[in-house]
């Protein structure tokens, strides 16, 4: 079976795994959904966010820990001390030198060496040899390029798991970062320069990612999915992504390419094998498997293509995209065509 | 606070209050040295982004092609600007002495200097702006701006030497218990002084090392 | 002219009526305008910074209402991405640090025993800028032009080709506008408490409010230059093509973040350093003893006003920097938290040790120090560059920073309201309002920013418009707009409360508190003048002190009393040594004047009517000339040599 995107839309990532601590926290939270379901970095399905995930509960212990002294000593002084007379002035600098600052010292020399074993870990460059990711931002989609292969997609990474995979981060416009709670920490993307991060899963499954930092008018919705499969699979996934687009094979997927690459969607989009070589807009080779369409604006579905086709402004205010002048009769055959190609 | 009686009756006497500087520096002073502080470190922030930019662009400098450059004219307005502090040293002394004549001619052999400095500016210029402009890369940007900005603090200086220079003029303004206005513009004119050679050094020496 | 001061002569009703015609003012619109009294600009800078928290609040209401449920239209983008920026933008620089600037402009002077601001027409042309400033920026928003690309406006998005029209020229220049007035108010406290302190004030005796603003003074001096090379190259950049923060033309975007955190971490400490002073001004009074370990604290304010000039990069750490300099960073800025820490307890140690009277403004130093705890732990994990690259720019440090700043700066600044508001007003306030308006306040504090921490670790990046729903985000956000409201009744009762205290307070003594430093000597309202005789200080806690009070008693001396014009007192900076008396300029047209100028200046500049801003710019000079112009005096009195 393949890990098919789409399925993840409706919010069921697999291979959850219960943590002690985790399952403490949703203590804090019994109204709603927790940490379980969402792209959560406590929640960690990567190699790197593991290790952030421990440091946090390193870190959130000793807080409790700290916020437990102060809140007592701050009761002690409520309950026990209260009173209108004027007192001497007693002045207890050892007390204040050695809780306010030598014992916080100590502490934060500890905690500082976990950082900074935690920064190496994240920092290690993957071997020479590991898949690259080619990722570019633009306002306000991701494209996706592999390291010796042609084509191209949009807003879905697809990942060996069990594998370091380099991903090189490049933006086309503004600053963008890169983030999957689940795998790894951000990594931003600088107008000008080129950037590397790294990507372990631990599991296979589905995990959602966004830009992170603030792009514009619809940093809203830019967001991606990495989807992370068995090595076979992906090999897969990736010869086909060098092959050219699915043929239409019915009349309507047929008329609807013709609609394509006759009329003003080519001028902006590329669907390998075809006469669209646009080259502003997503790459839609493979756009009838994609999780979302927009970035993570809406569910890829009939109804939302369509509608999107027909004004996307409507849907994501501001994008690139115009409305598009699309015959009403033609409006099926394209949709078709697009939910096709997979 | 009677064990101090007399100390305040000393400081406060007459004689005490009839000059400016009896003890301490007067506000005005600290005032124009921590304008000075934060005008400091805004040309420091301008030279700092000058070499980030500069080493952050690459081994090519200035980029583009473009000469190194020319040092003749800058060399010349070091030469008009740096010891153009000398007669407001000399004016400011004077005045601290009650010499009214030697305020006049200091701060107006300063505005000279500096009139000069400004001429070299536009000459400097007018060279320039054939080979290159604000807008050809950021060389060009850092070059006009941070000079620019210099010319400008040049101009506010001259503005406050012509002004002392129209006040003493007048007669009635300073005097050697009243000359708290001189000194203040005398350390904004150093300070500008000495900002000169950190550009010189920056802009015109740095690229060539 | 007072020659000999001894034996003392004691107070006589003839100096309090030549006080009252030196220094008193006749309610007019006249005077309104030309006011230099620092406590009417202090209570103007108190209103004004108010009001511009009322607005930067309601534009969080709004996105908080955005965000009450998934995928909601309450706002298109382009406008919440406005909000957002003009919400950050207007509580850091129009209501922070102005409000806490209003607090040390109204007490600075009264706490040193001094009769006004080193600069008082410098400080009525500050608050005039600070106003003009305002109303510049926030006028943008009813045409849809205001800045919208967040507080720290990144480059290049705040380049012309990706962000046209007004939006971020309104940004660049209204924050230049107002660096103007945060400099030269900055540059009077530090003269101010240089020189003006009352005789006998001397280093270790100097109130630990005045050190923070102080401090903090040093802090805007050194750090607010690079915002303003920043913004100045900003707008070089978009108006006049120059290619500072364009990789195309060879500049560089990470120029902008540098300069903009080398400014922007002081700042941090630049809002919250005057809450914590306040806190330690609070403290004495309702513990009834002196805050615990003076030179520690004194200390722990010099060392986090010169280590926060290195930590800037940790607001980097996801810029893919070397690792190495991270390291450094990291460490800085996990150094940085122990002066913080070392100051709560030695506030806890004074609450300990003290008796504690559990009016409002103790509830809310209470209230400060659970909420700025709790936002100092996530601080110190956001020095940890691991955890920083997870948390940053999610819903996690949006509630990391509301709980230092609102923890830090505004719990401290509501204590100092209701702390001095019979000082202010001469009023006290109703007692039962302030503790239903501090449970409100608190807990809606609570409720909104706690649930943060978790959307943000559940993946929820900040300053999107909406979000589709997730698990973990739907509810949580449901919450925080919950709190929001819950927080918005709370101030709302605050605002009840001082209106009740001006309207129906009953008048209040010069000293309710019996708390100790200056200021609760004065009347209340403290007579134009402040100080009938400025006093004789004797110890950190002057208005505890028989000595203290004595000199302006029965030893006042007319060195101190200063009746003929309208003078105060020079002492030496360290020791605070007598030196001279000094007069005090009139009150004067020209701060309002030459504010107007530049308004007109950075107005011409934003419509590029650059004719119209030359001659706004030969008018400023003009007005500056006019206002140093040296009075010509006899020849004697000058010292002209023959």
């Amino acid at each position: 079976m393949e890990t098919t995107a789409q399925t993840s839309w409706s919010g069921t990532r697999r291979g959850r795994r219960p943590r002690p601590v985790v399952s403490a926290l949703v203590g804090l939270c019994l109204l709603t959904a927790c940490a379980g379901d969402s792209p959560s970095a406590l929640n960690p399905a990567g190699t790197g966010a593991a290790r952030v995930a421990g440091l946090w509960w390193l870190l959130f212990w000793i807080s409790v820990a700290v916020f437990v002294e102060v809140m007592a000593l701050l009761v002690w002084a409520l309950v026990f001390r209260r009173g209108n007379v004027r007192v001497r002035h007693g002045q207890p600098l050892r007390f204040v030198a050695v809780a306010g600052a030598a014992i916080p010292f100590v502490i934060l020399v500890a905690v500082y060496g976990v950082g900074l074993r935690d920064l190496a870990a994240l920092g290690a460059a993957p071997d020479g040899d590991a898949p690259t990711v080619e990722v570019t931002g633009h306002t306000w989609w991701w494209e996706v390029r592999y390291a010796g292969a042609s084509g191209a997609t949009a807003n879905e990474i697809h990942i060996p798991v069990g594998e370091r995979v380099r991903v090189r981060l490049r933006t086309d416009d503004v600053l963008h970062s890169f983030w999957v709670p689940q795998l790894m920490p951000k990594t931003d993307l600088i107008a000008g320069e080129t950037r590397e991060t790294w990507l372990r899963a631990e599991r296979a499954g589905s995990y959602r990612g966004q830009c992170a930092e603030y792009c514009g008018t619809q940093h809203a919705h830019m967001a991606f999915l990495v989807v992370a499969q068995p090595r076979a699979e992906f090999d897969a996934w990736l010869a086909r992504l060098d092959a050219p687009a699915r043929q239409p094979q019915t009349d309507a997927e047929r008329r609807g390419q013709q609609a394509f690459v006759q009329g003003t969607c080519a001028g902006c989009h590329s669907i390998r094998g075809t006469g669209a070589q646009g080259k502003v807009g997503p790459d839609l080779s493979n756009v009838g498997s994609r999780w979302s369409i927009g970035a993570g604006a809406v569910p890829n579905d009939a109804g939302h293509l369509g509608g999107w086709i027909a004004n996307s402004q409507t849907v994501k205010p501001g994008n690139a995209m115009p409305p598009q002048p699309v015959d009403a009769a033609r409006l099926p055959d394209l949709i078709a065509y697009l939910r096709s190609l997979e | 606070m009677t064990d101090r009686g007399g100390v305040v009756a000393a400081a406060t006497g007459a004689e005490a209050l009839s000059t400016e500087l009896p003890a301490g520096r007067p506000t005005g002073w600290w005032g124009m040295v921590m304008f000075v502080a934060t005008e400091a470190t805004l040309f420091a922030c301008l030279l700092g982004s000058y070499f980030y930019l500069r080493f952050q662009f690459g081994p090519e400098w200035p980029p583009g092609g473009l000469e190194k450059p020319k040092l003749l004219i800058p060399l010349l307005m070091t030469l008009v600007l740096v010891p153009s502090s000398l007669p407001v040293v000399w004016a400011e002394r004077g005045i601290r002495q009650g010499r009214r004549g030697r305020l006049r001619a200091g701060l107006a052999i300063t505005m000279v200097l500096g009139l000069s400095f400004m001429g070299l500016l536009v000459k400097e210029y007018s060279d320039d702006l054939k080979l290159h402009t604000l807008t050809t890369n950021v060389y060009g940007s850092l070059f006009y701006v941070i000079t620019g900005f210099h010319g400008l603090h040049v101009l506010v200086g001259l503005t406050m030497i012509g002004w002392l220079l129209a006040a003493s003029l007048r007669g009635g303004s300073f005097g050697s218990h009243r000359h708290e206005r001189v000194r203040n513009a005398a350390i904004y004119w150093h300070f500008v002084d000495t900002v000169w050679v950190a550009i010189l050094f920056t802009i015109y020496l740095s690229p060539r090392l | 002219m007072p020659t000999t001061t001894s034996p003392p002569t004691g107070l006589s009703g003839d100096d309090l009526a030549r006080l009252a015609e030196h220094w008193g003012e006749r309610p007019s619109l006249r005077t309104w305008l030309s006011t230099t009294d620092h406590k009417r600009i202090g209570r103007r800078y108190l209103v004004t910074a108010g009001f511009f928290f009322v607005l930067a609040g309601i534009s969080a209401l709004v996105m908080r209402t955005q965000l009450a449920r998934p995928e909601s239209g309450v706002v298109s983008p382009q406008e919440y991405n406005q909000l957002f920026t003009m919400h950050g933008t207007a509580m850091i620089f129009l209501f922070a640090t102005p409000m806490l600037f209003g607090f040390g402009n109204f007490l600075v002077p009264l706490m040193i025993g001094a009769r006004d601001m080193a600069f008082p027409r410098l400080n009525a042309f500050g608050y005039w800028v600070f106003l003009f400033a305002g109303l510049f920026m926030w006028a943008s928003v009813p045409f849809g032009a205001a800045p919208n690309n967040g507080w720290f406006a990144y480059a290049p998005l705040n380049q012309l080709q990706h962000n046209p029209g007004l939006h971020m020229d309104i940004y660049s220049l209204g924050l230049l506008f107002l660096g103007i007035s945060t400099t030269s108010a900055s540059i009077n406290f530090i003269v101010t408490a240089f020189k003006l302190r009352a005789p006998g004030m001397s280093l270790n005796r100097v109130p630990l409010f005045v050190w923070a603003i102080v401090a903090t003074s040093f802090m805007v001096i050194f750090a607010l230059p690079a915002l303003n090379a920043d913004n100045a190259l900003l707008f070089l950049d978009r108006r006049f093509g120059a290619h500072f923060f364009d990789p195309a033309g060879g500049g560089n975007v990470l120029l902008w973040q540098h300069l903009f955190w080398i400014f922007g971490h002081p700042d941090v400490y630049i809002i919250v350093m005057p809450g914590l002073g306040i806190v330690s001004a609070v403290l004495p009074a309702f513990t009834r003893r002196g805050v615990v370990g003076y030179p520690l604290i004194v200390l722990a304010i010099v060392a986090i006003s010169i280590i926060s000039f290195g930590v800037w990069v940790h607001h980097m750490f996801a810029t893919g920097l070397p690792q190495l300099s991270y390291s450094f960073f990291s460490a800085a800025s996990t150094i940085i938290t122990i002066p913080s820490g070392l100051q709560i307890f030695a506030w806890l140690a004074t609450m300990l040790l003290g008796r504690l009277v559990l009016r409002v403004p103790l509830l809310y130093v209470i209230g400060f120090i659970v909420t700025f705890v709790l936002g100092g732990f996530t601080g110190a994990m956001f020095a940890l560059t691991a955890f920083d690259q997870q948390t940053t720019d999610s819903y996690f440090v949006v509630a990391h920073f509301h709980y230092v700043l609102i923890g830090g700066a505004v719990f401290p600044m509501l204590a100092g309201i209701y702390f001095w508001l019979p000082k202010i007003t001469g009023r006290m306030y109703h007692e039962g309002l302030g503790r239903w308006a501090f449970w409100l306040v608190f807990a809606g504090m609570h409720v909104t920013f706690f649930p943060m921490h978790l959307t943000g670790l559940f993946g929820m990046p900040r300053r999107i418009y909406t979000y589709r729903s997730e698990p973990g985000w739907d509810g949580w956000s449901l919450v925080s707009t919950a709190g929001s409201y819950l927080l918005a009744l709370g101030l709302l009762l605050v605002l009840a409360g001082i209106v009740h205290t001006l309207w129906r307070g009953r008048p209040a003594p010069p000293d309710p508190w019996q708390a100790d430093t200056l200021e609760w000597t004065a009347a209340s309202p403290p007579e134009p003048y402040n100080f009938p005789v400025i006093p004789r200080v004797h110890s950190l806690h002057p208005a505890w002190d028989e000595r203290t009070a004595e000199s302006t008693g029965a030893g006042a001396t007319e060195d101190r009393i200063l009746s003929e014009g309208k003078r105060t007192l020079f002492t030496s900076e360290l020791d605070a040594r007598y030196e001279r008396a000094v007069e005090m300029p009139e009150s004067s047209f020209k701060p309002l004047v030459l504010a107007g100028a530049l308004l007109v200046f950075f107005a011409t500049m934003l419509f590029a009517w650059y004719p119209v801003a030359l001659a706004a710019v030969l008018a400023v000079a003009a007005t500056i000339a006019a206002w140093l112009w040296p009075p010509r005096r006899p020849v004697e009195e000058l010292g002209v040599a023959t």
